[in-house]
């Protein structure tokens, strides 16, 4: 009943996600159905090869289902034009951008584009939005920066402020923290709790820092080892025993206690 | 600048209409030197575009209109033309050499090794991969030609060997004509799609978070590749080099990969590329006129090899 009063702006029903081949389709994860709240941190959990980025590319319509259905506000994802959804959901990926000379300033700038015309002008409001989101990532000591020249977790705050000046309900990040240090790690993390509080946006954000997402993240989607997808905040999770059933624990197992994973005595 | 010397006053006398002292320069000038600078401009900064084109489409800075076999297509297309018609009796014939004729051939030659090679790029995703199937396409469509002419008669052979020179002359205002419009179009396409060309500096997926229908632009950006490599095979000859070195100089003299500022300065810096090879093959004063391909590849290879050595700074 308490569903009434939420406004859901991300939902999935019987989704399986995985990859359309010809003789058979290869589903990598199955029955998944959350739904992610307006203004919420949400991380998505699960150990390697589970199919978190599968199931992010499949939200973000970057591929397609394999059976079930994703809705954005209500409406079937696959009935929303690229355009229409470029101006609802917003994207952080992994992989490397082809090496170009884009200065930071323009690579912010692409994230625009939705609203720009034919040939591209930037209208005062798009400069002024572009600036905003740099702005909030703090990186005006870049902007004139070629982005190639930048560190991992230089790179990443540009990337976050590129979908910012898109300006979408939802940002959806694919392991922003890869490839950083710890304190590059936590200041993405603080960065985007920051960016929920202040602007009210939905994140979604798949990563591997389980305990830092269990301190931050408002809720989770936790797909298990079994096959089991559990969805719900951290308290709803640790009562169901989900954090448990994310790895095998021989090595490390989660203490309820501390609400944190431990390393077993060798 | 040819066999002929002219006074630059003469010169701007006939431009500006007025009438020369003597009326062998002013055939000279309006019905050679002046079609085949204008050709030089055409296929100078066409080829330079579709260059730029694949190199952005491929994400691959090596990419080109020749190392991508498109030209070899666009060649293919003329050799059956010409070549075939000896196989296939009259029925080419009657298409014959009219310059639509050849027009067609060439950038359906094109498109055809271009869509091929799409789409088995789809398959490999592997950008070294692309290049080596590009250039696997350009001596499949070489070894064919070799086939048809065994079968030609050695006219035949002679009319397609001196095509494949590359010619920027012999160009009569008809055909520069009909060049013109078909370049035209091409030109005025690439414009229309200078927004999808700069999401794609971000990679095909993010291109797709940002609204662009990446199928539909691929395929544009197809067309307007194969119909401008096309129609400049048909008209001057497989032209090598210039599609491949032309936009790294662009990119190198402005810094930058906004297609915006970047696709007129790669048009006009391939139209002045061409025209100073142009001259260069004139030999100024002498009586003879080198291939116009042998002196773009003669400038055009060094220029490659200099960006590979300094492959840090080569970009898409």
């Amino acid at each position: 009943m308490s569903n009434f009063k939420k406004h859901i702006v991300l939902k999935t029903e019987n989704l399986s996600v995985g990859y359309q081949q010809k003789k058979q389709d290869k589903v990598v994860a199955k029955n998944i159905n959350v739904s992610i709240e307006k203004g919420k941190f949400v991380a998505l959990l699960g150990k390697n090869g589970v199919g978190k980025s599968t199931l992010l590319r499949t939200l973000s319509k970057v591929q397609k289902p394999i059976s079930g259905s994703v809705y954005i506000n209500k409406k079937k994802l696959s009935t929303y034009t690229n355009q229409e959804l470029a101006t609802l959901l917003s994207l952080v990926l992994t992989e490397r951008l082809p090496v170009s000379q884009l200065t930071v300033f323009e690579l912010i700038a692409l994230g625009r584009q939705p609203y720009t015309n034919w040939i591209d002008t930037l209208s005062e409001k798009d400069i002024e939005k572009i600036h905003w989101a740099i702005q909030l990532t703090e990186i005006e000591h870049l902007k004139d920066r070629r982005f190639y020249e930048l560190s991992d977790g230089q790179l990443q705050r540009v990337l976050i402020a590129r979908a910012l000046a898109q300006d979408t309900e939802i940002i959806i990040l694919d392991e922003p923290t890869a490839h950083l240090d710890i304190h590059h790690t936590f200041k993405v993390f603080s960065l985007l709790k920051n960016l929920v509080e202040t602007t009210g946006k939905t994140i979604v954000i798949s990563t591997h820092e389980v305990n830092l997402a269990i301190q931050l993240a408002d809720e989770f989607i936790l797909l298990s080892d079994d096959d089991t997808v559990y969805n719900g905040t951290s308290e709803e999770l640790i009562n169901q025993d989900a954090f448990s059933t994310l790895f095998p624990k021989e090595l490390i197992s989660f203490n309820k206690n501390l609400q944190q994973f431990i390393i077993n005595k060798i | 600048m040819g066999s002929v010397t002219i006074p630059i006053k003469e010169i701007l006398n006939i431009l500006s209409g007025c009438i020369a002292s003597k009326e062998s320069w002013e055939t000279i000038i309006l019905n050679y030197r002046l079609p085949k600078a204008l050709t030089a401009v055409l296929v100078g900064s066409g080829l330079s575009i579709s260059g730029l084109l694949m190199q952005t489409l491929f994400r691959n800075p090596l990419a080109g209109p020749f190392v991508l076999g498109i030209s070899s297509g666009a060649s293919l297309g003329v050799a059956l033309l010409i070549l075939g018609s000896g196989l296939f009796g009259g029925v080419f014939l009657s298409v014959g050499f009219s310059n639509w004729g050849l027009a067609i051939a060439a950038s359906l030659g094109a498109f055809l090794v271009l869509s091929a090679v799409i789409i088995t790029a789809n398959r490999v995703r592997d950008t070294m991969s692309i290049l080596i199937i590009g250039l696997m396409f350009g001596s499949l469509t070489s070894s064919v030609i070799s086939v048809l002419s065994y079968f030609s008669s050695s006219e035949q052979i002679k009319q397609y060997v001196f095509w494949s020179f590359g010619s920027l002359g012999n160009l009569s205002w008809n055909e520069l004509s009909v060049f013109s419009i078909i370049y035209a179009l091409g030109i005025i396409g690439t414009f229309l799609i200078i927004k999808p060309l700069n999401s794609f500096l971000l990679g095909e997926n993010y291109a797709k978070s940002l609204g662009i229908n990446i199928k539909r632009s691929r395929n544009i950006i197809l067309l307007i590749t194969s119909l401008l490599t096309g129609v400049i095979t048909a008209f001057a000859g497989p032209i090598a080099f210039i599609g491949l070195a032309v936009p790294h100089i662009a990119k190198l003299v402005f810094t930058t990969s906004n297609h915006k500022i970047l696709l007129p300065a790669t048009a006009i810096i391939g139209a002045i590329v061409l025209l100073i090879c142009d001259l260069i093959a004139q030999l100024p004063t002498s009586e003879f006129t080198l291939p116009i391909n042998a002196i773009t590849s003669l400038f055009g290879a060094p220029i490659v090899i200099w960006l590979l050595v300094r492959k840090k700074k080569i970009y898409v």
